[in-house]
């Protein structure tokens, strides 16, 4: 059985959608951080059915590169948020504005 | 000994040297020792060069010493180098002889002044300069030490600073000079462009080659007579050398009378083979001459500040000396010089003795009868005045009738009258100032003691009295253009292409002549101001109008305040408040205030939430792909 491109796709594009609205709604900096994670393997997903579609590995090696830069981002991006956690006793985003004029 | 020639400007720089540096914790004894010892060695020095060079052969008579190279661009090189030559001997034997009796007699005048060390740091700074502006072998050099007479010219004028009139009239006299000194800068420039060079030796030879009347040739010996009227006090520029003379008076005497205005007539003489290929700056030398002598002249019957009445007379002397070489008669003129340096420096020094004995006191209206006090001072005034009026056989007969003589017999009347008529005025009032000041009845402030000068200044006063009446004793026989002086000086001289003789009976009637016309003008100045001093308030009733305008300097500084100075001002004013505070700083302003307002309202785009920024990240990305994709 075949899946058709489209619905890797269309998966995608969703998961995707709403990590992007997630990242520029929700408060909490370790949600917006999931958010994040759930965008990159939307990506990860279209590469795999692209991957399926052309019959080619390209592809899936992009995934591994995606997945060792996101194993990265989880440890400095984690390392930060504790450390804002430690800091101010709470990880909400929008408390943190002091960076303007 | 020719070899040691650069000790001769050396010395003084030592000098200056040590008293500026240390003068301040030296004794003043010490501080005076120093400063005339050194130019004293200067003027010993001088004179062993100058025993030696005499007897160098006529034709061998021009040295150049070169001491190193002080500019070398391709071909073009200028050295720190001395020229001697008759013409730098006679200078440098006057500027360190009348130096060193001025520097003597300076420290008997500044005794009790507490910038001591200072005025000999300033006046022996003031020698070096001179010197090695008459012994320069090049324009470039003439000029440093130009510039460098001028600077101490400033310093020594506002040397009591803590007056405004003195540093006002400093001043006056550096921005005045200013305008001649660019004159003469741009001169050298045109000698530069033209002969490739700025030697002396170097130039004259190539000049020597152009026509008569060549047209670069006028313009250089015109800009070269602009930086002369500068630094020589002749119209228009005089106006700053009666100011200078709120300096201590041996600085009137020694640079605004013997030495550093007479600048501008050495290098007329200097440059003579320039000016006699320029027919048209020769008219206008002579002609700036004899108007500067006879105006000045004028200005000189009216004044009562003794040394304002010396300092028109320097003026006008001065343009009896541009008159000789206006006419041809170089060597007149630098024989002028030599006398006038020496009676002139007497009439000044004489003058601060008077000064000095009166504490204070310059107004002749306040002086009289002052001989039962000072009889040294009196006679060696009185010598000095004789030797300005031209009276046989004193210094001032042979070198003045020399001038009159040459500027008639070169078909110059209008000239010769002119010189004949301020003869007249200069023995007129330079006996009216003897008169004022030492006979008659005494006006003196009754709470004064006029007291005689310590010998510290009276002995060089003697000496220069000497020198008054037997200095023109060098231009003997002067009959039939038969003289030392000027067969001596004849090496750096170039002649007028026609030299004229005149018979001997001729000569001699100008010479009587010349003594009557100055006998005339003693005796209306014994008539006026000894025998019926109620005669002056008359003649000055009956001429109102001439005698407000003579008195008032014919208001020539009022019009150069009016015609110059003012709308130098105003345009300043205009340029500061108007184009500088508006337009400039309007603009400079302007830009800062928009990017300002700009700013202020751009910032508020930065809220400093997180999640703005990455929305206007999702924008950016979504346009540019969208238009990747629709394009």
């Amino acid at each position: 059985m075949v899946v058709p491109v489209q619905y890797y796709l269309a998966l995608s594009v969703a998961l995707f959608a709403l990590g992007v609205i997630g990242v520029l709604i929700r408060r909490n900096a370790l949600v917006i951080y999931m958010c994040i994670e759930m965008m990159l393997n939307a990506v990860n997903l279209a590469f795999i059915g692209f991957a399926d579609y052309f019959k080619a590995v390209d592809g899936q090696m992009f995934v591994f590169f995606v997945l060792t830069v996101a194993a990265a981002e989880v440890a400095v991006g984690l390392a930060l948020i504790v450390a804002i956690f430690r800091n101010r006793g709470d990880v909400y985003v929008d408390n943190l504005n002091i960076l303007k004029w | 000994m020719m070899d040691y020639v650069w000790l001769i400007p050396l010395f003084p720089l030592i000098g200056f040297l040590i008293n500026g540096l240390v003068g301040k914790s030296l004794p003043k004894t010490v501080v005076g020792t120093i400063g005339s010892a050194a130019v004293g060695l200067s003027f010993l020095v001088t004179v062993a060069i100058f025993l030696e060079f005499l007897k160098l052969p006529v034709d061998a008579r021009s040295v150049e010493k070169v001491v190193y190279t002080w500019i070398a661009s391709g071909p073009f090189t200028v050295s720190v180098a001395f020229l001697i030559d008759p013409l730098s001997l006679i200078m440098l034997l006057v500027v360190t002889g009348v130096s060193t009796l001025i520097h003597i007699y300076s420290i008997g005048y500044m005794h009790d002044d507490e910038g001591f060390y200072r005025y000999f740091a300033y006046l022996n700074l003031f020698v070096f300069a001179m010197l090695l502006l008459v012994s320069a072998n090049n324009f470039l050099l003439m000029f440093v030490g130009w510039e460098g007479v001028g600077l101490c010219s400033y310093l020594l004028i506002p040397f009591w600073y803590e007056k405004k009139s003195a540093s006002d009239a400093g001043k006056k006299a550096f921005v005045v000079n200013r305008i001649g000194d660019f004159g003469f800068l741009l001169g050298i420039f045109l000698i530069f462009w033209t002969f490739g060079s700025v030697n002396f030796t170097e130039v004259f030879p190539l000049a020597a080659k152009y026509p008569m009347g060549s047209g670069v040739l006028t313009a250089i010996t015109l800009l070269l007579f602009l930086g002369a009227t500068g630094k020589s006090a002749q119209l228009p520029l005089y106006t700053w050398l009666p100011d200078a003379m709120e300096g201590p008076t041996p600085v009137s005497a020694l640079i605004h009378a013997a030495t550093m205005v007479t600048a501008g007539v050495f290098m007329v003489a200097r440059c003579s083979t320039l000016f006699v290929l320029a027919p048209i700056s020769m008219t206008a030398v002579a002609a700036v001459g004899a108007l500067t002598a006879i105006f000045a002249a004028t200005i000189g019957m009216t004044q009562f500040d003794i040394k304002r009445v010396l300092a028109y007379s320097t003026v006008s002397q001065l343009g009896y000396m541009f008159l000789a070489c206006g006419v041809g008669a170089f060597t007149s003129g630098i024989f002028h010089l030599m006398t006038h340096a020496f009676f002139k420096a007497l009439l000044f020094l004489g003058s601060g003795s008077v000064i000095h004995g009166l504490h204070g006191e310059q107004d002749m209206r306040k002086m009289g009868n002052l001989k039962k006090y000072m009889p040294i001072t009196y006679w060696t005034f009185l010598l000095a005045t004789l030797a300005i009026a031209g009276i046989f056989p004193f210094a001032g007969f042979f070198s003045k009738d020399e001038i009159l003589f040459h500027s008639l017999v070169s078909g110059h009347y209008v000239f010769w009258g002119i010189a004949t008529a301020a003869a007249l005025i200069t023995a007129f009032y330079m006996f009216r100032a003897v008169f004022m000041t030492f006979c008659g009845e005494s006006r003196v402030d009754p709470h004064v003691h006029p007291h005689e000068s310590p010998p510290l200044m009276t002995v060089p006063l003697m000496t220069l009295a000497g020198l008054s009446v037997v200095g023109g004793l060098v231009g003997i026989p002067i009959i039939q253009g038969a003289n030392r002086f000027k067969d001596f000086l004849a090496p750096s001289i170039t002649p007028m292409v026609h030299e004229v003789h005149a018979p001997v009976w001729f000569e001699i009637t100008m010479m009587m002549f010349a003594m009557a016309v100055a006998g005339a003008g003693i005796y209306m100045a014994y008539k006026m101001y000894l025998k019926r001093p109620e005669l002056p308030e008359k003649v000055i009733e009956k001429i109102p109008v001439i005698y407000d305008l003579v008195y008032n300097k014919y208001y020539v500084d009022e019009i150069y305040d009016a015609t110059v100075v003012e709308p130098i001002k105003n345009g300043s004013d205009f340029l500061w408040h108007g184009v500088d505070e508006n337009i400039i700083d309007g603009a400079v302003n302007g830009s800062a205030t928009t990017v300002g307002w700009l700013s202020s309202h751009l910032r508020k785009l930065e809220t400093g939430f997180v999640q703005s920024y990455a929305l206007a990240i999702l924008i950016g990305a979504v346009l540019v792909t969208g238009y990747l994709i629709g394009r």
